[in-house]
C-alpha cells in the first residue's frame, strides 16, 4: 500500500480525537540541538478544516487493525472498514517532513490494539523514542496510552511524550460495559492514577533547588531529573453515544479534574461513522450539547462553579437555547443585580456576559476610580446581556423577569 | 513639526525622538511622524532634529513598553502620534488615572493596535508554510508570506530558535529573512513571481488535511473565523475547502443511510 493510502485511512481513523492541544508543554527550542523543533508554552494552530477543528498536531493511527470490539469506534473489529498499518519509521518521516514545512506542531499518536496492549503500546513508543532520540525532535508528543499496557512502557512514553492521554470514553461506568465490552473502566481510572503520580514526581523534582555543589571533584551540577509529560495528561467522552444526561457528564468531569489533575475533559459528541453499529443512535453529532458541555466545563474550570449547581433542570441536561452561565443566572434572581463597583471577583464571575478577562480590568479600573456604564462598551462586552444583571453608575436595573416556562424540544 | 524616522519600524528612533521631545516638552499635537527615508522636501525646515543631547530620565509603567513594542509594527500610520500622546500624558501631564486604567481610550486604541500585531505574529507563526528547494549542500527551505503588518523581523527570532539546525528563508514583498544555520540575514523585499513552485512532496499534507475532516460537523464560519479568508492564497490546503464543503452533506448522509454490514470475523485476544 502506498504512504499516500496510508494517510488517508490512518489520518481518517484518528479524526475521532477531538484533541490536538499544543500547549502548556516545558518552553525548548532547537538551538544547539541536532533536530529541529520548539515548545513555546502557547500552541500554534497551523490549519483549519471545514469542521471548524483546528490542525495543530499531525494526528495518526498508528494502526486501525483493533482486536477490540467498541461499539461507537471505527475500528471495532467487526467493522468492514479498511484497514491499514504505518511502518514506524513511516510515522517519524512523516512527522518531521510536515515539521519542516511548518504544518504541524508534533505529533498526536494513538494506535488500534494490536497482538496485545504491551505490544501495540511498545511500538507506539518506539515512534517517540525515535523522535527525540535518533532525530532530537523538540517539537509537541502526545500519545495515547493504552491502559492495559505494563507500568514500564507507561513510564518511558512519558519520558518521551508532552501529554499523555488514556479516554474515558463513556461517561459512567455502565456505559463503558455495555459499548466498549473489552475495556476496563477500573483500568483506566488506575492507569490515570499512576500517570498522576509520576506527573507529579516528576514536576517535584524538577522544582527542587538544585543542592549547592562545592566538594573538590564532585560533578558542578545534578543531573536534571527525566521529565515525565510535561504538559500533563488529558481525556475524552463520548457525548450522545449512550444515554447518561449532563449532570453525570458533569460530576464525572470533576472527578476527573479533581483526583487525576487533567489538563482538559474533551467532549467528542457522537458522530456517524462509516460502517456503523446499528446498536447506536445514527443521527447528526449534537453539536449544540457538546458546545455547551464545554461552557459549562469552562465554568467549572476559570469561574468557580461547582459541578452540581450548574444544572438546574429535572431531567439533568444543560439548556441548548442558552449558555449555562446565563441559565444559571435567570435560575437565581436572588443573587443579582451585582454591584460591579463594590462586588469581590468571585460574584463578578458570576455574571452573565462577563469573561475572566473582563472582570480583571474592571478590578484594575475600580482602584483609581468609579466604574460606570459606558466602561461595559469599553469592555467589548455585550452591554444588553450584561446590564439586566449589574448595577452600576449611571444604570439600575428593573426587576430581573424570569422568562416565561417553555416546553423543550422533544428531540433537542 | 516633522519627525523623521528610519522606517516603519524604527522602534528605538521613536524612543530616541520621544525622550528628547519630552525633555524639550512638545506636546504631541504639534507634530508629525513620518516613516519614509528620503529628503523631507517642502517641510525641511520644520524638521525636528534629534541629536544626542542628554535627555530627562523619566520613568513609565510597566506596562508602556511591551506595548509600544507591539503597537508600534501595526500598519496604522498614526501609531507613533498615539504612543506619544500616551508617553506625554504619562510623563508630563502625570495622569495616574491612566496608569492604572485599561478602560482608558487612548490606552484600549494601542491595546487594539498591539493585539492586531500579536495576532498577526501569532497567525504568521502558523501559517508560514516552507517547501525545500535545491539539492544536497543547497537544500533550503523557502516560503512566501504577505503579512498585513510590519511583523516580519519581530517574528524572525521565533523561526531561528523552532528550526535552528534548518536553512530556510521567508520572502515577502516588504523584506525578506534568511538562515543559514550560524546567522540571520535581512533583505528587501521580493515580487513573489521570482519565487520557484513548490514541490510534489506537499501532496501528502493534502491528503492529511482532506483525511482529518469530518464532514459530519461541517463549520465553515468557525474555520474562517480563525483562518481568515485573506491567508487562504498562500496555503496549499485551502485549495480543499469549497470541494470538501459541497461534498460534506452527501457524505455523512451517505454513513447515515449505509445499510449494516454482516460482522467481521472477530479474532480472539491473547492475554497477556
Amino acid at each position: 500500500m502506498d504512504l499516500n493510502r496510508k494517510i488517508a485511512i490512518l489520518a481518517d481513523a484518528a479524526k475521532y480525537d477531538a484533541s490536538c492541544a499544543s500547549s502548556g508543554s516545558d518552553s525548548r527550542d532547537s538551538l544547539g540541538g541536532r533536530g529541529i523543533g520548539s515548545t513555546e508554552g502557547m500552541g500554534i494552530c497551523h490549519s483549519y478544516a471545514p469542521d471548524g477543528r483546528c490542525i495543530s498536531l499531525l494526528k495518526l493511527l498508528l494502526t486501525t487493525h483493533c482486536q477490540y470490539d467498541c461499539l461507537y469506534c471505527v475500528n471495532r473489529s467487526s467493522s468492514n472498514v479498511a484497514r491499514a498499518r504505518f511502518r514506524v519509521e513511516e510515522v517519524v518521516d512523516l512527522t518531521l517532513d510536515f515539521y519542516r514545512r511548518n504544518c504541524i506542531e508534533g505529533l498526536f499518536l494513538s494506535s488500534g490494539i494490536i497482538k496485545s496492549p504491551d505490544y501495540t503500546m511498545e511500538q507506539v513508543v518506539e515512534v517517540a523514542r525515535q523522535l527525540r532520540e535518533e532525530h532530537d525532535f523538540r517539537g509537541y508528543i502526545h500519545l495515547k496510552t493504552i491502559p492495559d499496557a505494563s507500568a514500564e512502557l507507561l513510564a518511558r512514553a512519558g519520558r518521551y511524550a508532552d501529554r499523555l492521554s488514556i479516554n474515558i470514553e463513556m461517561p459512567t461506568e455502565q456505559g463503558l460495559q455495555a459499548l466498549a465490552p473489552e475495556k476496563n473502566g477500573g483500568a483506566i481510572r488506575r492507569s490515570m492514577g499512576r500517570l498522576k503520580l509520576h506527573i507529579d514526581q516528576a514536576r517535584e523534582e524538577g522544582a527542587k533547588p538544585a543542592p549547592v555543589r562545592a566538594l573538590p571533584g564532585a560533578a558542578p551540577r545534578a543531573a536534571r531529573p527525566p521529565r515525565f509529560a510535561p504538559a500533563g495528561q488529558s481525556t475524552q467522552m463520548i457525548v450522545g453515544a449512550d444515554a447518561s444526561d449532563d449532570r453525570s457528564i458533569l460530576a464525572s468531569s470533576a472527578s476527573l479534574y479533581g483526583q487525576y489533575r487533567m489538563r482538559r475533559v474533551y467532549y467528542s459528541a457522537f458522530s456517524p461513522i462509516p460502517d456503523a453499529s446499528r446498536a447506536l443512535p445514527l443521527t447528526a453529532p449534537p453539536l449544540m450539547r457538546e458546545h455547551r458541555l464545554y461552557q459549562a466545563d469552562w465554568l467549572m474550570r476559570f469561574y468557580g462553579f461547582e459541578h452540581r449547581e450548574i444544572i438546574a433542570a429535572d431531567d439533568g441536561l444543560l439548556r441548548l437555547d442558552v449558555d449555562p452561565k446565563l441559565a444559571w443566572a435567570q435560575a437565581h434572581p436572588e443573587r443579582f443585580p451585582v454591584d460591579l463597583n463594590a462586588a469581590p471577583r468571585e460574584l463578578l464571575l458570576r455574571v452573565p456576559g462577563l469573561g475572566v478577562g473582563s472582570v480583571d480590568k474592571l478590578l484594575q479600573a475600580r482602584r483609581v476610580r468609579r466604574l460606570r456604564a459606558e466602561d461595559l462598551r469599553a469592555l467589548r462586552v455585550s452591554p444588553s446581556k450584561v446590564l439586566p444583571f449589574v448595577c452600576v453608575d449611571g444604570h439600575k436595573p428593573g426587576t430581573p423577569t424570569r422568562p416565561a416556562p417553555r416546553q423543550q424540544a422533544l428531540f433537542a | 513639526m516633522i519627525v523623521s524616522l528610519q522606517g516603519p519600524t524604527d522602534i528605538d528612533g521613536f524612543r530616541r525622538a520621544a525622550r528628547q521631545l519630552l525633555t524639550r516638552g512638545i506636546a504631541p499635537d504639534r507634530l508629525v511622524w513620518r516613516t519614509e527615508s528620503g529628503s523631507p522636501g517642502l517641510w525641511a525646515d520644520d524638521a525636528v532634529v534629534i541629536d544626542g543631547a542628554p535627555a530627562k530620565p523619566f520613568s513609565v509603567p510597566a506596562w508602556m513598553a511591551p506595548l509600544c513594542e507591539s503597537a508600534l509594527l501595526h500598519r496604522d500610520s498614526g501609531r507613533f502620534h498615539l504612543l506619544y500622546r500616551l508617553l506625554w500624558r504619562l510623563v508630563s501631564e502625570r495622569d495616574e488615572v491612566l496608569r492604572h486604567d485599561e478602560l482608558d481610550p487612548d490606552r484600549r486604541a494601542a491595546a487594539q493596535l498591539a493585539r492586531e500585531v500579536g495576532r498577526e505574529i501569532h497567525k504568521m507563526r502558523a501559517f508560514v508554510r516552507f517547501f525545500p528547494h535545491g539539492e544536497g549542500e543547497a537544500l533550503r527551505h523557502i516560503a512566501w508570506f504577505e503579512p498585513e503588518h510590519h511583523v516580519v523581523e519581530a517574528n524572525a527570532p521565533f523561526f531561528v530558535r523552532r528550526f535552528a539546525q534548518m536553512r530556510w528563508a521567508i520572502f515577502t514583498p516588504g523584506c525578506s529573512i534568511e538562515w543559514d544555520g550560524e546567522r540571520l540575514q535581512t533583505g528587501p523585499g521580493v515580487d513573489r513571481s521570482g519565487l520557484p513552485p513548490s514541490d510534489p512532496g506537499a501532496a501528502l499534507w493534502l491528503t492529511y488535511y482532506e483525511n482529518i475532516f469530518n464532514p459530519a460537523r461541517l463549520k465553515l464560519a468557525m474555520m474562517a473565523k480563525e483562518m481568515p479568508r485573506r491567508y487562504w492564497k498562500n496555503l496549499p490546503e485551502a485549495a480543499l475547502i469549497a470541494p470538501l464543503a459541497a461534498a460534506a452533506q452527501a457524505r455523512s448522509e451517505c454513513m447515515l443511510e449505509a445499510q449494516p454490514t454482516p460482522a467481521r470475523r472477530i479474532k480472539p485476544m491473547r492475554r497477556p
